[in-house]
């Protein structure tokens, strides 16, 4: 044995800690594990590399060189002739038709306010039932949003010359937005309110965007709420009675309100707009959000009837529901377009954009039912067996314990129903409706001035659509996040 | 469902009907089937009423006259001489070409697309889901019209190539990609050429035997047979022998400029290849997501006990992986299959004609008949949806857990 201190070599201090090799760390190692790990993975990165380069080669030059304001495509050429430039967008349609492809070429000009309003309110109305929990956030965020929109459009009118107007309304809901935010934040209980504020929003939007007295939107409102007092106090008779009393006092209060409008046409009164005026992506826009609330509670009742127990009940749900979903869409338009007034009693002339809407919802709640079903039957056969043996009757327990759990689980697919029908709501082109691909196809490709400007509208077309869809089915996944209480 | 029980033997009275849960459910059902037969009768009454008033009737006589306008792109005979029945039979076989051909390409980008999500590599990732988020939230029917536009406007014209230096030119002298539409070489049968057909259809179970037996000798000896190179040969080889001994009796006819356009060969006209393009790059971006889903629902676990058990990568993969993660891709993948078909009624957007374009489009417009042309058409599309469900159906049960 020899004594350690006689090992010369053995180190009696740390060494300091080295950095790991260049390869190993900060983006060199990113690079290398994530774009180059192996001979086919470079290969690949090399490929996409090159497919980038490729397109936006051919992309950017396009966006950067085009024209924004110009009166024809031949103007556009010359501009672009004029400073030498090879390729470049002619934007100036854009700038040009701009508020066509929002509106459609016939909603009259100085009324584009109304529907604009309606949709800044929009998010007023969803907000609060969308992020439940997060409420001072979510209302920070679109203060933030609001005051942005008011910017872009006072940078626009701006440049134009004309509309710094439009950017009042976002200004004042920006500030609205504000103060909602702070009240929810200081712990003030806002919820109720904000409910109120969906439920008034579809009066609103109608008559904003519609026009006419407020009488009709505020009397079918009336109605509704009636109907339902009517309902809470007939509940006591049972759940069906309840129903069928609250209808007749709703309609009852309808035929007084209607009479009542028609003597006061003009009480507080917009310019009426006909439905046929309406047009462009604020078509798709109300056939989209109108459709998929109507067709939510329909959808509800069809799920609830193929379950049933009741066989009549059951077989016409399950022929309705399979029936819908077996068809085109298109076919459904067609219907609306030339089959339905076949049906109607003669001499009424329903309006198109309604029989269209009578035909989307149909569509839609058939496959609204089907996910409702789906979180119908994902629920477990004991909350049905414990609702029961609570001594609750079928209208209780659906009410109480079963609709409440089925719809959590069946929010994320119901959210993915509606962003495929609000991408659907383009076929009402095909059956010659101006929505957004209408005036595209129709009155903008179609007139002598931009005959043959085809990337730079239907680039627009997506910038309208995708951000929407995107947005929601983003929406969708968090919210299934934020919904699954299972523990992994 | 619990149900009170009344004592035994009471009386039966009439408040049982809305206060006894055993009966309320009769009147319920009675109530809905009365509401139901009063609406149809509503309706029915609103369209005697309406045609009458129009001097119409339900009726299919139509079918049997003469459609009297010309369709560009068929499968079978048709003249402007026809009856409307063959017009929507030219529809009908227009539209299932659509749907093979669109339902095959989705397929394959999709589950490309799909596993290439999953890569390793980060810009392949990124890039692929790109293009599955833009193509799921843009309308389908704003693709079909952008692919139309670029095969209109970006592909050349048939008069780019001509003369002695044209601006476009044909693949391999076989295939020519022109703004009107592709043209490729087609086969020409000639005599003899059954004997080389039946052959191959002969290998094709040739191969399947053969699987048969190696599958036999592996659970029986224990030998595994080399598969892949033997099936490979006994697919060709003997096709090959026979088609050289026969003095080579299936010939290409390729397409070949005459004048202005081309003559010879298949013509795909622009719409049809814009139509099906377009539904299968929409649609392979839901497949993919599908695909990934199913692969990502298959746990690790599995993988890690296949490799523990010493499997090899793609044996991994063949064995374990995919047959899980297809019982989760499969019904999607269907439900895919069918928007696909039912989406392909957009062809009217384009002017490809298929059933909605004869039967729903241009007949329609002719005798005016929307009641009966309509209808046809749902029970078209409803025949192809049930049929394909009731087979999705056969196909989850038979993969389904057999669970004791």
């Amino acid at each position: 044995m020899t004594d350690q201190r006689q090992v010369a070599y053995v180190r009696t201090e740390m060494l300091p800690e080295q950095a790991p090799p260049s390869s190993q760390q900060g983006a060199f190692k990113w690079v290398r594990e994530n774009l180059f790990p192996d001979v086919v993975n470079s290969i690949m990165t090399v490929l996409a590399l090159l497919i980038i380069y490729y397109l936006l080669s051919g992309f950017l030059p396009w966006l950067f060189g085009g024209v924004w304001t110009a009166d024809s495509i031949r103007d556009c050429r010359d501009v672009l002739d004029a400073a030498g430039r090879e390729v470049g967008g002619c934007f100036a349609v854009l700038t040009e038709r701009w508020n066509q492809m929002l509106f459609g070429f016939t909603y009259p000009t100085d009324q584009y306010w109304r529907p604009f309003t309606a949709f800044l309110l929009l998010p007023f109305a969803v907000t609060g039932l969308m992020f439940m929990g997060l409420i001072a956030k979510a209302f920070r965020i679109l203060a933030i949003v609001q005051l942005c929109m008011a910017a872009l459009i006072v940078l626009g009118a701006m440049a134009q010359g004309s509309g710094l107007g439009m950017a009042v309304t976002p200004a004042i809901l920006a500030v609205l937005a504000f103060a909602i935010s702070l009240l929810a934040a200081s712990g003030t209980p806002i919820t109720r309110y904000l409910i109120l504020m969906t439920g008034l929003y579809p009066f609103v939007a109608f008559w904003l965007i519609w026009g006419g007295s407020v009488l009709s939107p505020l009397f079918v409102m009336i109605g509704l709420i009636v109907g339902y007092l009517v309902f809470k106090r007939g509940e006591a008779f049972g759940f069906a009675a309840g129903v069928a009393l609250g209808l007749v006092a709703t309609v009852i209060v309808w035929i007084i309100g209607g009479q009542i409008a028609g003597l006061a046409p003009d009480f507080l009164a917009f310019e009426a707009v006909r439905s046929r005026d309406m047009g462009g992506f604020m078509l798709n826009f109300i056939l989209g959000t109108v459709c998929v609330s109507l067709s939510l509670p329909i959808g509800i009742v069809l799920a609830l009837g193929r379950q049933s127990e009741m066989p009549i009940i059951k077989i016409i749900c399950v022929v309705f529901i399979e029936f819908v979903r077996g068809v085109p869409l298109i076919t459904l338009l067609f219907v609306a377009n030339v089959v339905l007034s076949y049906f109607l009693p003669p001499g009424t002339n329903f309006d198109l954009i309604l029989r269209v809407i009578i035909m989307i919802t149909l569509f839609s709640s058939a496959y609204i039912a089907e996910v409702i079903r789906g979180g119908l039957a994902a629920l477990p056969t004991g909350q049905y067996e414990a609702a029961d043996s609570l001594g609750l009757d079928y209208a209780q327990a659906t009410r109480l314990i079963i609709l409440p759990q089925a719809l959590k689980i069946s929010i994320p697919g119901i959210v993915n129903v509606s962003v495929g029908l609000f991408k659907d709501t383009t076929l009402v082109s095909v059956i010659s409706m101006f929505d957004l691909v209408g005036m595209i196809r129709g009155p903008i490709l179609a007139s002598t001035e931009w005959n043959g400007v085809y990337w730079e509208l239907w680039g627009a077309a997506i910038l309208l659509f995708f951000p929407v869809c995107y947005g929601i089915s983003q929406y969708s996944q968090w919210l299934e996040r934020q919904l699954d209480t299972s523990h992994r | 469902m619990s149900i009170a029980q009344d004592e035994p033997g009471a009386q039966f009275r009439l408040s049982m009907l809305l206060n006894d849960t055993r009966y309320r459910g009769y009147t319920f059902q009675a109530i809905a089937l009365l509401a139901l037969i009063a609406f149809m009768a509503y309706l029915g009454v609103n369209l005697v009423q309406n045609l009458a008033a129009a001097g119409l009737n339900i009726s299919y006589q139509f079918l049997g006259e003469p459609a009297g306008y010309d369709i560009n792109q068929r499968l079978v005979e048709y003249t402007s001489q026809s009856t409307h029945w063959r017009a929507a039979v030219v529809g009908v076989l227009n539209t299932l070409l659509v749907a093979f051909v669109g339902c095959f390409l989705a397929t394959v980008i999709g589950v490309f697309v799909g596993i290439l999500r999953l890569s390793k590599n980060w810009l392949i990732r990124q890039l692929t889901s790109v293009y599955v988020e833009i193509f799921r939230n843009v309308p389908v029917l704003i693709w079909i019209l952008i692919v139309m536009q670029i095969f209109i406007v970006v592909l050349p014209q048939p008069r780019d190539f001509r003369g002695a230096n044209a601006s476009a030119s044909m693949w391999f002298d076989a295939f020519a990609f022109t703004g009107r539409g592709f043209y490729t070489p087609k086969p020409v049968w000639m005599d003899g050429s059954w004997v080389v057909i039946s052959v191959f259809l002969a290998s094709i179970v040739g191969v399947f035997a053969f699987r048969q037996y190696a599958k036999m000798r592996l659970y029986r000896d224990g030998v595994m047979l080399e598969r892949f190179w033997t099936s490979l040969g006994i697919l060709f080889v003997p096709t090959l022998v026979v088609y050289f001994i026969m003095g080579q009796p299936i010939g290409l006819d390729y397409p070949a400029l005459k004048g202005f356009n081309f003559k010879g060969g298949v013509f795909m006209r622009n719409s049809f290849i814009a139509l099906t393009f377009a539904l299968s790059i929409y649609t392979a971006a839901f497949i993919a997501e599908n695909v990934r889903a199913g692969i990502l629902a298959v746990s690790k676990g599995q993988t890690e006990a296949a490799a523990s058990l010493g499997l090899r990568p793609n044996r991994i993969m063949n064995l374990v992986i995919l047959p899980q993660a297809l019982r989760v891709i499969i019904p999607p993948l269907i439900s895919q299959y069918l928007n696909l078909t039912k989406n392909s009624s957009l062809a009217i957007a384009v002017g490809y004609m298929d059933l909605t374009g004869t039967l729903g489009g241009i007949t329609l417009n002719q005798t005016g008949r929307a009641i009966e042309t309509v209808l046809l058409l749902m029970l078209f599309y409803l025949t192809i949806s049930l049929s394909i469900s009731f087979i999705m159906n056969i196909y989850n049960n038979a993969v389904k857990l057999k669970e004791r």
